[in-house]
């Protein structure tokens, strides 16, 4: 198996589209949509988003991957397949600032990886308060690039009525591992993929 | 007293030898807001308040450089994009003025001399040259013909055209080199003893070298070729050893470093090639305590210091606002105690730690 997803890697990275596709062509006859994400395609998005923060994976490269996995699986798996992972209802949002990448990779990340959420697009404090409130989602994950905005997550946490679990990423976490503390969030990722990781810890936990 | 001025602590470390004392750049922007009392919108529409904040700054903080730049979306502004400002933070580009291909094949650069904008920098390098003369390095600021589309059209829509539409790609390029080359000639003019040329996509944090040296590397050497003065690159934040040799080539004298990457490592890869600036954490630096801040700088200078071709500054070209000037001041005490040639505390520094 490791060969096989080492394969797909360098097919991603490469940017190899009809490679990628005829590695999950390959693999269809004997399995399933959710058994190629599971096994394949998530691992591969883990081993690049970790590639990433050891510095040698581009980010540009993890962003193409996840637009391509993502086309991908909307093709063997559409969105209201019922063999979609049965999760909690989530939301990604950009907090207060204009940079709009982290929120997308994450967001192809994942539903790459079989989840389904909801785009907030950016928001300001006030409307995600507002928007977490009354949508009651079990999930956010908050994208930031900006220190200031990132500041801004604990006045997200201390305004929201909910139990809504906040998860944090962007480069202000990369650079001050005690910020996720600082701002109370429930957890930070520090590359795309760790969202996977903690989605399905998040999931476990709440089952 | 020392006999060196800023300029030639400066221009003997970038020669790869030891002045007085490591240069200090403090690349610090908003806060000649604070220093003025005013908003950093208002701060930054006048050519006159930055002259007098970087003026203060450098005299409360004795740093070695005074600091032309005023925001990173100056030139999509004068592309005839929208600026939004905000009271805590650097301005940010507004909506992309790129979003489609037609916007492409359109797209015309502007004239920096028919430009309010730029105009104001403009000034402002002028008025701080007349008052700086050659005491200290005036620094001037271009974004990078490779980086400015993150801004001029979105970073996922600019990394789709890089993989997937190189006709479009090289158009935009093509644009944005001829504007580079103007706008920073234009600072030259003005008054600008160096050149910093932003280039975060270089970085192998965003772009992988395969990629970027097809793109990024060559763009760079034909923009850094066509500034009529020292060019000092900087990756914001990115990681950049993978790439040092591949930065030599371009032409630049300086390279700005990644607090993710070892200073000492950095060094020996610069060593006698570029001159090495960084590597302070502007992110954590607003937390840290006097004490804290003084041990770091030490750190930094042993890794870094010796023989010359470094200079002390933060990791991304621009200190937060948040960061208060109790720590940017035991930064510059530190550096002023620690940072005086011989370096030779640093071997006993290095057995007790």
């Amino acid at each position: 198996m490791k060969k096989l997803i080492d394969n797909f890697i360098n097919a991603l990275q490469s940017m190899d589209r009809l490679a990628v596709k005829r590695h999950i062509e390959e693999l269809s006859g004997e399995h399933k949509p959710l058994w190629l994400i599971e096994n394949l395609i998530a691992p591969a998005l883990t081993a690049l988003g970790e590639g990433w923060e050891r510095g040698d994976v581009a980010l540009s490269q993890v962003y193409m991957s996840g637009r391509i996995c993502e086309e991908l699986v909307d093709s063997i798996l559409p969105p209201a397949d019922n063999e979609r992972k049965n999760q909690p209802p989530m939301a990604i949002t950009v907090l207060e600032d204009y940079h709009m990448l982290g929120k997308r990779i994450v967001y192809s990340v994942l539903r790459a990886g079989g989840f389904e959420l909801t785009d907030y697009g950016r928001l300001s404090t006030d409307e995600l308060v507002d928007r977490i409130n009354s949508d009651k989602p079990e999930v956010v994950l908050i994208s930031v690039l900006m220190l200031p905005s990132a500041l801004k997550i604990g006045k997200v946490k201390e305004n929201i009525n909910t139990s809504t679990k906040i998860i944090a990423g962007g480069a202000p976490f990369i650079f001050d591992n005690d910020l996720g503390k600082e701002v109370g969030v429930d957890e930070v990722g520090k590359n795309a993929s760790d969202a996977i990781d903690i989605l399905n810890k998040l999931s476990r936990v709440s089952s | 007293m020392s006999s060196y001025t800023s300029l030639t602590r400066v221009l003997t470390t970038l020669s790869h030898k030891e002045p007085d004392r490591v240069p200090f750049f403090l690349l610090v922007t908003m806060h000649g807001a604070k220093e003025l009392g005013v908003t950093i919108k208002e701060y930054f529409s006048k050519a006159e308040n930055v002259v007098e904040g970087q003026t203060r700054l450098r005299e409360k903080y004795r740093h070695d450089c005074i600091y032309s730049f005023f925001y990173a979306p100056v030139e999509t502004e004068a592309f005839g994009g929208e600026v939004i400002y905000h009271d805590d933070c650097p301005p940010n580009s507004g909506m992309p003025i790129i979003s489609s291909e037609k916007d492409i094949k359109n797209l015309v650069a502007p004239n920096v001399y028919d430009t309010k904008c730029l105009l104001k920098v403009l000034k402002a390098t002028e008025m701080l040259k007349g008052r700086t003369g050659d005491d200290a390095p005036l620094i001037g600021v271009v974004m990078s013909p490779f980086s400015l589309p993150v801004m001029q059209m979105g970073f996922d829509k600019y990394l789709e055209i890089i993989y997937e539409r190189p006709d479009l790609f090289d158009l935009l390029m093509k644009i944005n080199e001829d504007f580079c080359v103007q706008w920073a000639n234009a600072q030259i003019e003005a008054g600008a003893t160096a050149i910093c040329y932003f280039d975060p996509l270089s970085s192998p944090t965003v772009t992988d070298r395969k990629i970027f040296l097809k793109t990024g590397f060559e763009i760079a050497k034909r923009t850094i070729a066509q500034i009529k003065g020292p060019v000092a690159t900087h990756l914001a934040s990115g990681r950049c050893l993978p790439i040092i040799d591949d930065l030599v080539k371009t032409g630049t004298a300086v390279v700005g470093t990644s607090a993710m990457e070892d200073i000492s490592l950095l060094k020996n890869s610069c060593r006698g090639k570029l001159t090495v600036l960084g590597n302070l954490n502007g992110i954590e630096m607003r937390r840290w305590t006097s004490d804290q801040a003084e041990e770091i700088v030490k750190n930094t200078l042993a890794g870094a210091g010796h023989g010359g071709g470094f200079i002390l500054s933060d990791n991304h070209g621009e200190i937060p606002w948040q960061v208060p000037d109790n720590v940017l001041m035991a930064i510059s005490d530190a550096v002023h105690k620690w940072g005086v040639y011989p370096l030779d505390w640093v071997e006993d520094y290095y057995s007790s730690v």
